[in-house]
């Protein structure tokens, strides 16, 4: 049983209580004084900062939602002044308008706290070699991996992600220990590795922590045996930190999230009301520790469940189950946020009108792939062959700069897309989750 | 001079130009001409008909996507060099060509080639010039 942080990872839950309450109440006053946004919600809900004394407040406070970070674009949330934000992420948002998070030097000291635990938990410590075949860049991934597993002494590979072949190459000659990337991304490299003809036993892989999108037990242990390995689940989003939210420890039951930074809730999507333990529904989270961008109950459109009850690994952090689901209609292909309107809004300004469009995604193989169908219409047909072409490599090319996937077009006959009355069902998800 | 060209977009599925097909004999309309152009998702489907216009709205109104292209019908001589000759003649006036079609006409030893150029007036002018046979759009519609 190896924990990175005992002290935290096993508080009581009555010591968790009045740490959480503490900095719950410091986190309230820093929004109140310096997020307008903040304080505007406050006042007219009628609450101050004095009103807030412990966790058993947190409800009386407003929500937070992905649309006010957009309207407050870029640097409206973040509560510290911006000489003191050392690092800039984003994360795909609708329209085209990424959604900014930024950190001060304590909030990266932070998030190298959460990903230590979610790496020890994972069997990692200072003799592992962590190859990162996250995306290094805007993307919370990369380097959200990196610095923790720095933080722990392991020897970082930042490989990030592509060149699949070189990827095991350098797994074999430099010993990888433990493999951080997207699950579909690992079956593909299992794939792979049997392409290259190379046995899992000639790696030394021990185990990998996987996230960034939804994967299923049937995936886990297509992982766990194709690379000889013991595959743990890890849950983040940028807006709250990135990934170290949520980790799986050995016994796999659960994902223990690091409440004493990141306090979670479930709520019913519909009515806000909060919901008792083990009840299913969308997940929410108030950070107490960061300083750049505090969130107070930030919905995450996720849907979980939560359970208390202490955990055989001996930690008594509160534990979410896999999401299961969206509120939204947001999908994740390839590890990248695809929010269906933003292909209207690609369309729109493509023709002068938004044309009907389908959605399919599916998965070939280990990858998933993104198929948009798009009606033709009077104004987009040509006589030519060769203008119908552009017109689907502009759809394309513009589609892949805004999504940052690549999606194949097709042009269908006007009428073959079904019409509904109420919100059109813009996307068929043919993949089996 | 210029014949009205009815296109359509179709997609590559079975029973779709048998439709169109179908609806234009439904209603009467005599195809004197007929090509597709393939992709690997879509075709694009050229017809020269009798009543051009006519089947442009009945296909509109059946929900397919049409336009209206002008092109040049040509005669030439149906024997070998026939075609290479007028095509010599819009080359060397350097009259770009997008697309052509050549069929089989009613009338003996003629062979009729459907133009589409960028320079439809250039063209008819170059080929007059020349003595190739510019066929009036209304001798078209009759075929």
């Amino acid at each position: 049983m190896s924990y990175w942080n005992q002290t935290c990872e096993c508080m009581s839950r009555e010591k968790m209580k009045k740490l959480q309450s503490e900095r719950l109440i410091n986190t309230v006053k820093l929004v109140y004084q310096n997020v307008p946004h903040y304080r505007n919600k406050m006042q007219e809900a009628g609450l101050l900062p004095e009103d807030i004394h412990s966790v058993d407040d947190l409800h009386k406070l407003p929500f937070t939602y992905k649309q006010d970070l957009r309207d407050t674009y870029p640097y409206g949330l973040f509560a510290a002044p911006l000489s003191e934000i050392v690092r800039i992420h984003a994360s795909s948002g609708t329209t085209g308008r990424q959604t900014v998070v930024g950190y001060t030097r304590r909030d990266i000291t932070t998030w190298q706290e959460v990903m230590a635990r979610t790496l020890t938990a994972a069997g990692a410590d200072n003799k592992s070699f962590i190859q990162v075949a996250y995306g290094y860049g805007l993307f919370t991934g990369g380097l959200g991996v990196h610095y923790g597993a720095e933080r722990i002494g392991a020897s970082v590979i930042p490989i990030s992600g592509g060149n699949t072949k070189r990827q095991i190459q350098i797994m074999k000659d430099f010993g990888t220990t433990l493999l951080a990337c997207t699950p579909s991304y690992a079956l593909y490299i299992a794939e792979t590795l049997e392409e290259m003809n190379i046995d899992k036993n000639e790696l030394k892989l021990k185990s990998g922590v996987f996230g960034a999108e939804p994967w299923t037990e049937n995936m886990r242990k297509q992982i766990e045996s194709k690379l000889g390995i013991k595959a743990f689940d890890i849950y983040g989003l940028s807006e709250v930190i990135g990934p170290g939210v949520a980790y799986e420890c050995e016994c796999q039951n659960g994902l223990h999230i690091c409440e004493d930074h990141f306090i979670p809730e479930i709520i019913d999507p519909e009515t806000g009301e909060v919901l008792p333990e083990g009840s299913s529904g969308e997940l929410v989270f108030t950070t107490i520790t960061k300083e750049g961008l505090p969130l107070i109950r930030y919905r995450t459109r996720d849907i979980s469940s939560l359970t208390f009850e202490k955990c055989e690994c001996g930690r008594t952090n509160v534990r979410m189950s896999k999401p299961c689901g969206r509120t939204d209609d947001m999908l994740i292909i390839r590890g990248v946020n695809v929010f269906p309107s933003q292909i209207e809004s690609v369309l729109l300004e493509i023709g002068n009108t938004a044309p009907h469009y389908l959605l399919i995604v599916d998965r070939v193989g280990k990858m998933d792939s993104l198929e948009i169908l798009v009606e033709m219409s009077e104004s987009m047909f040509s006589d030519q062959v060769k203008r119908i072409e552009d017109l689907e490599r502009k759809i394309r090319n513009e589609i892949e700069s805004t999504l940052g996937i690549s999606a194949k077009i097709r042009l269908v006959e006007p009428k073959t897309i079904e019409r509904s009355e109420g919100k059109a069902k813009r996307v068929i998800d043919k993949r089996k989750f | 001079m210029f014949v009205k060209q009815i296109s359509v977009f179709l997609e590559n599925k079975s029973g779709r130009l048998a439709e169109v097909t179908g609806i234009l004999g439904n209603n009467d309309i005599d195809i004197s001409a007929l090509s597709i152009a393939d992709t690997t998702d879509f075709g694009i489907l050229r017809l020269i008909v009798n009543k051009p216009d006519e089947a442009e709205k009945i296909l509109k109104e059946h929900g397919f996507t049409v336009s209206c292209t002008e092109v040049i019908a040509v005669a030439v001589v149906d024997e070998p060099g026939g075609l290479a000759e007028a095509l010599k003649v819009l080359d060397d006036a350097s009259i770009g060509i997008e697309y052509m079609h050549a069929f089989v006409g009613k009338a003996t030893n003629q062979a009729l080639v459907i133009f589409r150029v960028e320079d439809p007036e250039k063209a008819v002018a170059v080929l007059d010039k020349n003595n190739i046979r510019v066929l009036p759009a209304e001798m078209v519609y009759e075929l």
